[in-house]
């Protein structure tokens, strides 16, 4: 009881910090600065587009990786989850190092189409995807590893066709964690940094995410970063708390 | 943990050891523990190589090296992260530690630097000057604007007429100089010392008239858990051979 109490004390208390050094009555003015406005712009733009790119590639990833049977899955499993374990910085060296204008493919890309990856926001994209799309496939893996799958098996006797089986027993089965899937995804890509700035650079009104904007900010103006670190926790809490329901249901 | 409780220790002693409690400079027995040094991001080489030669006469100091952005280290010490010395890249991050009551006595100037354009080796953009950072098909890196770096690249720019078309604000000059390496960007402003800190790296001069002489102070801080060590630092970097160490590097004589 007392561990749980401490537990939360560890929690609650930076926030309680943070709202210590907020600057209440300047806050409106800060909030409608175009610094804030083009860094809340990129981070909706880039976890949503991030979230759904993790959903329509990792679905079927994920898929891969619990039904078919093929040689290396392990390490192919290992390999995706490794976003999970490195420092994001490292993953972002990597992706420039692969993707960037000297890279393995983005070199050849570069002068196939003149697409330049790093320093855009497709950019942002593709270092926020990468980092938080294990996130995705981990969850629905777990969730399609331990599902039931006599339902299934019921269903295609009753004679439903492959696709149908999916559509009307897998997936609805898998559906609470598939939701729990995107919520964590969708909050790690809203809070992705090392990746970010490392792949994109950090340059305001195309890079620049709100979680780059507060690193910037903390070294020149403090009331801007504090102020952007409470509109990041007043989302995050938002979006977490409204979906507490599913949540709850899945884990 | 334990290593600070030492290191209080023998600071707390140290007045009854000696039998004085000016600061005059202590016997050479005397200056061990660990010592923090806070260093901005362009010294990273120089101060490794000075940090060694420090240990090699202090042989019961252990200096470990906290090397960022001026801008972060000044927020981190006024902040109260534990620390012995400052090295900053300009005197404004100096002044503000100043100002909050953080510094020892007097900050000195121990090095000076000067600003160049680090391209890839080779210069694929055919970088020429100042004037090629407006040209918005390359792609153009600076320091963030709160950082020395940055701050003396736009002043150069801004004397200099010229508008750049700026693709990313890097947090320090290190971070900025590898990604010039990596060939990822195409021109950067940088100091002459972390262009000649890399074979991968060419340099195009910025002519003395439009360039911006940097000059670095170095301080003991005022709640320095190890002030012996630290004023024993500063004054080695002051030295003869810390200053050649320095010149090595390409850094200005002060």
């Amino acid at each position: 009881m007392v561990l749980g109490v401490l537990g939360i004390g560890f929690f609650v208390l930076p926030f309680v910090g943070l709202l210590g050094r907020v600057p209440w009555s300047d806050l409106p003015a800060l909030l409608s600065g175009p610094i804030v406005t083009d860094a809340l712009r990129l981070s909706a733009i880039a976890s949503a587009a991030a979230t759904a790119i993790s959903l329509i590639i990792g679905l079927p990833l994920a898929w891969l990786l619990a039904r078919a049977e093929f040689p290396g899955r392990a390490v192919i499993r290992g390999i995706v989850t490794l976003p999970l374990v490195l420092p994001p910085v490292v993953g972002g060296a990597a992706l420039l190092f692969a993707l960037g204008r000297r890279g393995l493919i983005g070199e050849p890309l570069n002068e196939a189409t003149g697409l330049i990856l790093p320093f855009s926001t497709w950019g942002v994209i593709v270092a926020t995807t990468f980092v938080a799309m294990p996130f995705l496939v981990i969850t629905v893996e777990g969730a399609l590893r331990n599902m039931d799958r006599r339902y299934e098996g019921a269903a295609a006797t009753l004679g439903a066709r492959r696709w149908t089986v999916i559509r009307r027993v897998t997936l609805p089965m898998i559906g609470p964690s598939l939701v729990a899937g995107l919520v964590l995804t969708w909050a790690r890509a809203f809070g992705e940094f090392g990746a970010t700035i490392t792949f994109a650079g950090n340059l305001q009104g195309r890079t620049q995410t709100l979680p780059l904007a507060v690193f910037v900010a903390l070294e020149s103006d403090r009331d801007t970063a504090v102020a952007i670190s409470l509109i990041m926790v007043v989302v995050a809490l938002v979006v977490l708390i409204a979906l507490r329901g599913r949540w709850g249901r899945a884990m | 943990m334990r290593n600070g409780i030492v290191v209080a220790l023998v600071v707390a002693l140290l007045p009854t050891a000696c039998g004085s409690t000016d600061g005059g400079r202590a016997p050479a027995g005397s200056i061990e523990g660990v010592l923090l040094v806070s260093a901005a991001a362009s010294l990273t080489d120089a101060l490794g190589e000075i940090e060694a030669a420090f240990e090699a006469v202090y042989p019961d100091v252990d200096v470990v090296l906290n090397v960022a952005a001026s801008s972060a280290l000044r927020e981190q010490i006024i902040e109260g992260a534990p620390a012995d010395v400052f090295a900053s890249a300009n005197t404004s991050n100096m002044d503000k530690v100043v100002d909050a009551g953080e510094v020892a006595g007097d900050p000195t100037v121990f090095t000076m630097n000067l600003l160049q354009i680090a391209v890839p080796e080779g210069n694929p953009a055919g970088i020429a000057g100042l004037e090629d950072f407006s040209r918005e098909e390359i792609l153009i890196g600076l320091c963030a604007e709160a950082v020395p770096c940055g701050d003396f690249a736009r002043v150069a720019l801004s004397e200099a007429g010229v508008t750049p078309a700026i693709d990313t604000n890097e947090p320090d000059v290190r971070a900025l100089l590898t990604k010039i390496e990596l060939g990822e960007l195409d021109a950067a402003i940088t100091y002459v010392t972390d262009v000649a800190s890399t074979d991968r790296v060419d340099g195009v001069d910025i002519p003395i008239e439009q360039n911006v002489v940097t000059a670095y102070p170095i301080a003991v801080l005022a709640g320095a858990p190890n002030p012996a060590a630290a004023e024993a630092f500063v004054a080695f970097v002051l030295a003869d051979g810390a200053q050649a160490i320095l010149s090595r590097y390409s850094f200005t004589e002060p």
